[in-house]
C-alpha cells in the first residue's frame, strides 16, 4: 500500500482492508508513537467537516506529525479562483501526503492524479468517503472477532447515505447477510441489489425493523434528512419508524453492536446510550486508530 | 465494388472508407476522429439511403489507416459503421467497430456534480456494458448510460 492513494473503499482488496484493519489493533494498543516525527500532513478541507478532520488531526498528532492546511474553501486561494490542480500542485510541495475533502464527485481521484505526493480521500461529495468505512469495518471486527458471516441491518437513508454504500460494497467480499430497512423512498439502489445477486449475497428489504431485530449480529443506523423527501406529510408519517429505543434491544443477541457514522439526530435515542450495546462513540475513537493505520501504511512506515 | 451508391463519390486509391454511419452522427464522427486536423483528401457524403439506417453518411479518407483504438471511437456514435480499407481501389480489409473498454474524452458525465463538469478535467469512462452502451465515470463512480450519452 505504500504510495497509493486512498480514494476508494473499491480500492483495496480484502486482504488490503484486513492489513489495515490489523494496524489499526496494533495503534489501539499503542496509540502514541513518534513514527511521523518530521512529515508534514496536509489537511485540506474544501468544506468543512469538523469530526472527521480532528479525526485526522487527532491522529497524526498522537504519532508526532505536523499538519499544514485549512478547515474550509473561503480561507484558501480557492476564492480567489484557484483550480483544484493549481492548489494540489502547490501543496503537494509542502507535504508528505495530503488528507482532502471537497463538495465535488470524483475530486479526490482527480486530486490523487495531479498530485506528487499520496491523496487520501476524506470524503468527495456524495461519492466515497473510505476512511469512514474502514473505521466501520475495524469496529465490526473488534466487537464480533471476525468479518466473515455476519447478518448485518442497515437502517434509514439507504439510497443517497454514500457510508451504507461503501460499507455495502466492503462486507460483501465476507459473505454477509443484508437487511434493508428503510422508508420506500429512500430504498437501496437497483445497482447494489444487482451487485449482490452477481455476488450471491442474501439480502432482505423490510420498511420496519422492530420484529426482526432479534437476528441482527450489527445494526448501523444512519440518519434521515427531511429535505431527501418530495412530499414533506411522508417524511411525517415515517420518520418514527426508524428510531431506536432502547426497549427494542431486549430479546437481541448478546454480540449485537449497535453502530453510527454521527452525527445523531434523533435517530437512536439517547436511552440507548448507556446500553453495552450501543458502540457508536466507540466507533468515532476507533477512527483515530484507523486513520493512524491508512497514514502510516501510505508513507511505509508500517 | 459494384454499389453504385458508393461510386456516386469519388474512388479512392488507397486509404480508408467508413460506411453506414448514421446521417445525424456525421460531424459527431468527423469530430471524434478529429479529420479536420488532417491535411489527406476526404469526401463526405450525407443523406444516402440506407435499408438498415434510413439515412446514412459515408467517409472516404485518402491515406489514412488507423488504429483499432483509435476507429473504435466512433462506435458510441455509429455503432453500425462499417470500415474498408482500400489499397489500389481494392478493398483489402472490411471490419466492424466496437465499443472500446475505455472512453477518453468524447463524452459528458452526465453527474453535474461530478468534478469532470466542474473542473477543467478530461473525463474517463470503463465501458461496462456495450451492447446497450454503459459507462461508469472514473472520478465519480457514477453510471451515464445510453439515453443521457452526450458528445462533448
Amino acid at each position: 500500500m505504500k504510495n497509493k492513494s486512498l480514494i476508494s473503499i473499491n480500492d483495496y482488496t480484502p486482504e488490503e482492508l484486513l492489513k489495515i484493519i490489523d494496524i489499526a489493533g496494533e495503534f489501539e494498543k499503542n496509540p502514541v508513537q513518534d513514527i511521523l516525527r518530521g512529515k508534514v500532513i496536509a489537511t485540506l478541507f474544501f468544506e468543512p467537516s469538523t469530526r472527521t478532520r480532528l479525526s485526522f488531526e487527532s491522529a497524526v498528532n498522537r504519532l508526532g506529525g505536523r499538519i499544514i492546511g485549512f478547515t474550509d474553501a473561503s480561507s484558501s486561494s480557492v476564492k480567489k479562483g484557484e483550480s483544484l490542480k493549481d492548489t494540489i500542485r502547490t501543496v503537494s510541495n509542502y507535504s508528505d501526503l495530503i488528507v482532502m475533502r471537497h463538495p465535488l464527485d470524483g475530486s479526490a481521484r482527480y486530486a490523487s492524479e495531479v498530485a506528487t505526493v499520496p491523496v487520501v480521500n476524506a470524503g468527495d461529495g456524495a461519492n466515497q468517503h473510505p476512511t469512514q468505512c474502514l473505521l466501520d469495518l475495524f469496529s465490526i471486527k473488534k466487537t464480533q472477532g471476525t468479518l466473515e458471516n455476519l447478518n448485518i441491518f442497515l437502517v434509514g437513508d439507504l439510497k443517497y447515505g454514500r457510508t451504507v454504500h461503501s460499507l455495502l460494497m466492503a462486507m460483501s467480499n465476507f459473505n454477509p447477510t443484508f437487511n434493508f430497512i428503510s422508508p420506500e423512498e429512500l430504498r437501496i439502489p437497483n445497482e447494489y441489489k444487482l451487485f449482490l445477486d452477481k455476488k450471491g449475497i442474501k439480502y432482505y428489504e423490510h420498511l420496519d425493523f422492530s420484529d426482526i431485530i432479534s437476528k441482527a449480529d450489527i445494526v448501523y443506523m444512519t440518519r434521515i434528512q427531511r429535505e431527501r423527501f418530495s412530499d414533506p406529510m411522508e417524511y411525517e408519517k415515517v420518520k418514527n419508524s426508524y428510531v431506536l429505543h432502547n426497549y427494542m434491544l431486549k430479546d437481541t443477541k448478546d454480540n449485537l453492536k449497535i453502530l453510527h457514522p454521527l452525527p445523531r439526530v434523533n435517530e437512536i435515542s439517547e436511552d440507548v446510550d448507556e446500553n453495552e450495546k450501543a458502540y457508536y462513540f466507540t466507533q468515532a475513537l476507533n477512527g483515530v486508530f484507523t486513520r493512524q493505520a491508512i497514514i502510516s501504511s501510505i508513507l511505509g512506515l508500517k | 465494388m459494384t454499389d453504385k451508391r458508393i461510386l456516386s463519390v469519388s474512388a479512392i486509391k488507397n486509404g480508408t472508407v467508413i460506411d453506414h454511419i448514421p446521417a445525424n452522427s456525421l460531424f459527431k464522427v468527423i469530430s471524434i476522429l478529429e479529420l479536420d486536423k488532417l491535411d489527406t483528401q476526404m469526401t463526405f457524403g450525407t443523406n444516402f439511403i440506407s435499408k438498415k439506417l434510413g439515412q446514412k453518411a459515408l467517409i472516404k479518407i485518402s491515406n489514412k489507416f488507423f488504429e483499432d483504438a483509435e476507429i473504435d471511437k466512433i462506435a458510441l456514435v455509429a455503432p453500425e459503421a462499417k470500415l474498408n480499407i482500400i489499397e489500389d481501389y481494392q478493398v483489402i480489409e472490411k471490419r466492424d467497430v466496437e465499443v472500446p473498454d475505455k472512453i477518453v474524452g468524447i463524452v459528458k458525465c452526465m453527474n453535474p456534480n461530478c468534478v469532470t463538469n466542474n473542473e477543467n478535467v478530461l473525463t474517463k469512462f470503463d465501458v461496462i456494458s456495450k451492447k446497450e452502451v454503459t459507462l461508469k465515470c472514473c472520478y465519480c463512480e457514477k453510471i451515464t448510460d445510453q439515453d443521457h450519452l452526450k458528445i462533448i
